[in-house]
């Protein structure tokens, strides 16, 4: 069994800590706000002499990702953190990076954009990129971003991945809360994530190549086809191996989600981020009345776990989704989008529901979390599509 | 379910309520319990009122809601009486603990407390003559161990000279005077 040490960590300790046991050969960064400490206390760690990573300071968040992509090309193992109007900055960036099939990993403290005006939570900043060609893994407490920011190099790096990862946790409650977090040892992660060999380099003269060519309508589809291709096979089989690996090796079991309480749940939430365990309080307390609620915490938002989930949610007979943010779109927030498609082709779907909250970092309260399944047994005992699909929780109207 | 306690710390920009909760999650881990510190963020500047709060359990901690019904409270700076409402949520059979000169009685009254238990120690005037300033976060740590029993105090102390020794290590003074500090406020603290 591996080395054991308990330590208290904010996530954004955690996160800069997991990132010197992963001492990547090149970081680029440009740590202002509303970028979070991550990049200031790795730099500490640069200073200190405790990595050999090439530190680039640079001068915005645009050329963070682009000095990121041109150090991936070179061969290095690159990383950089940032966080809301920071990776709307980086949004052109983020699909060349996919694009070039370059293993990026980059921590992403989940905050609102404006306007107005917020630094919170919200978790408006990595959806708006969800179609980027990232993985996007998201995590419940400081523990979890640890150990995802581990798990994400083997996922990203995996030869049948080779795409871009970005690991999120939510804003202030998780990025500045301290928490005990199990720590593994340096030399514990480096045998973890292995040595990181690129199949192409810019640096290999011997092997000459090209990269960011133009290619239009004769090769731009099957290269984009191409992309899409782990996201369909690949990913979701990785990830669940590294999972696997990653519990065998350190005793924290993972998956692609969580599901809490499902075994003979009628009613369940679907959540991602640290709602998740406030939910997890609020279904102990009803399991102790004996009403059978249950909840899945989304792990991987990018790719989506499609027809894993409908198989979870299949004999529950109604889910309330629970977004951290409005997708605008008229008919609620992103997750609330893929659950009831990934739902669509059961033979017998369960009712669903969505509540947009939390944003800009508004609480989200037991008493909210109660209401929910409240409203959920009400739909379940009634067999009654709800009357509103999407509720705004917890708003002034 | 597990017990769980939880603490909402006031004070004033600059008087380190942050670095109390902090330093007190750690060392509340040091005992082996599990526990979350956090501060509540918003417009940082000196002197504003500010808060942070701990949770506190044998058993690992999910929630990640804001702390409202806090059991125990405890006050930096007394000025902030009458401009945040420090009693918010304390429930009827809770515990402040307020840095002042004045006796509890005065803010009993003040605070219209009737089931409550209200503690005073001069924390300032302790940070004044142990650290130097007045930072009264750390001593009203040793004050907070006293009113609730929470955690064991030798051990309590021990777990946070470690901590500061990392944090201070080129000034030595520094932690003497966050010890002995500590160890006063324990010592001088009042019950009503």
């Amino acid at each position: 069994m591996a080395t054991k040490e308990r330590i208290a960590l904010t996530g954004n300790e955690a996160t800069a800590m997991a990132m010197k046991q992963i001492n990547p050969d090149v970081c680029a960064a440009y740590p202002i706000t509303p970028a979070t400490e991550i990049m200031q206390i790795f730099a500490t760690y640069v200073a200190d002499g405790l990595v050999n990573t090439e530190l680039v300071t640079v001068e915005s968040e645009h050329s963070a990702m682009s000095a990121t992509i041109g150090a991936c090309c070179a061969g290095a193992r690159s990383m950089t953190a940032t966080s809301s109007q920071g990776l709307a900055y980086m949004f052109e960036m983020l699909y060349i990076a996919a694009g070039l099939r370059l293993p990026i990993v980059m921590p992403m403290v989940n905050r609102a954009l404006s306007a107005p005006i917020n630094i919170h939570c919200d978790h408006g900043d990595s959806m708006g990129t969800r179609d980027a060609g990232w993985i996007q893994i998201n995590a419940e407490n400081v523990q979890e971003s640890y150990d995802n920011l581990i798990m994400a190099m083997r996922i990203a790096e995996h030869p049948e991945v080779q795409l871009p990862a970005m690991v999120t946790f939510d804003g202030f409650i998780i990025s500045h809360a301290m928490e005990p977090v199990d720590v593994i040892s340096d030399a514990e992660v480096q045998e973890f994530i292995g040595e990181y060999k690129p199949r192409f380099s810019l640096l290999d003269i011997d092997n000459p190549i090209t990269v960011g060519a133009i290619d239009f309508n004769d090769y731009y589809f099957e290269h984009r086809r191409a992309i899409a291709e782990p996201m369909i096979n690949g990913v979701l089989k990785v990830a669940e191996e590294v999972s696997d690996e990653f519990a065998k090796k350190f005793g924290r079991k993972y998956g692609i989600f969580q599901e809490y309480r499902m075994d003979d749940a009628e009613v369940a939430i679907v959540v991602l981020g640290s709602a998740a365990g406030t939910a997890k309080y609020v279904i102990d307390e009803l399991r102790q009345k004996g009403i059978k609620a249950g909840m899945i915490k989304i792990r991987l938002f990018r790719p989506f776990p499609y027809k894993q989930l409908a198989e979870a949610l299949k004999d529950v007979k109604a889910v309330a989704v629970l977004d951290r943010s409005d997708a605008l779109a008229g008919m609620g927030g992103p997750v609330f989008g893929e659950v009831r498609s990934a739902l669509y082709d059961l033979p017998v779907r369960p009712i669903t529901t969505n509540y947009v909250y939390g944003l800009g970092g508004r609480d989200i309260t037991l008493d909210h979390i109660r209401g929910v399944y409240g409203d959920l047994l009400s739909i379940a005992n009634e067999d009654k599509v709800p009357a509103n699909l999407v509720t705004y929780l917890g708003v002034r109207e | 379910m597990a017990k769980l306690t939880e603490i909402r710390w006031h004070g004033r920009g600059g008087q380190g309520a942050k670095t109390a909760a902090l330093l007190f999650g750690d060392a509340v881990l040091g005992q082996g319990k599990y526990m979350q510190a956090f501060p509540e963020y918003g417009p940082e500047r000196m002197g504003a009122p500010v808060q942070s709060y701990n949770r506190i359990s044998d058993e690992p901690i999910n929630l990640h809601c804001s702390v409202t019904e806090p059991q125990v409270v405890v006050v930096l700076d007394p000025t902030l009486i009458g401009t945040v409402d420090v009693i918010q949520g304390l429930p009827t059979d809770g515990t402040i603990i307020i840095n002042t000169d004045r006796p509890a009685s005065k803010f009993k009254e003040m605070l219209g407390l009737n089931t409550q238990k209200v503690y005073t120690v001069d924390a300032s005037k302790i940070a004044k003559e142990t650290i130097g300033r007045d930072i009264p976060n750390t001593p009203m740590m040793g004050a907070l161990v006293k009113a609730t029993g929470l955690l064991d105090f030798e051990d309590m102390l021990k777990e946070t000279k470690v901590k500061l020794t990392k944090k201070f290590r080129n000034k030595p003074e520094v932690i003497d005077g966050n010890i002995k500090a500590i160890r006063r406020a324990y010592e001088e603290l009042k019950a009503d």
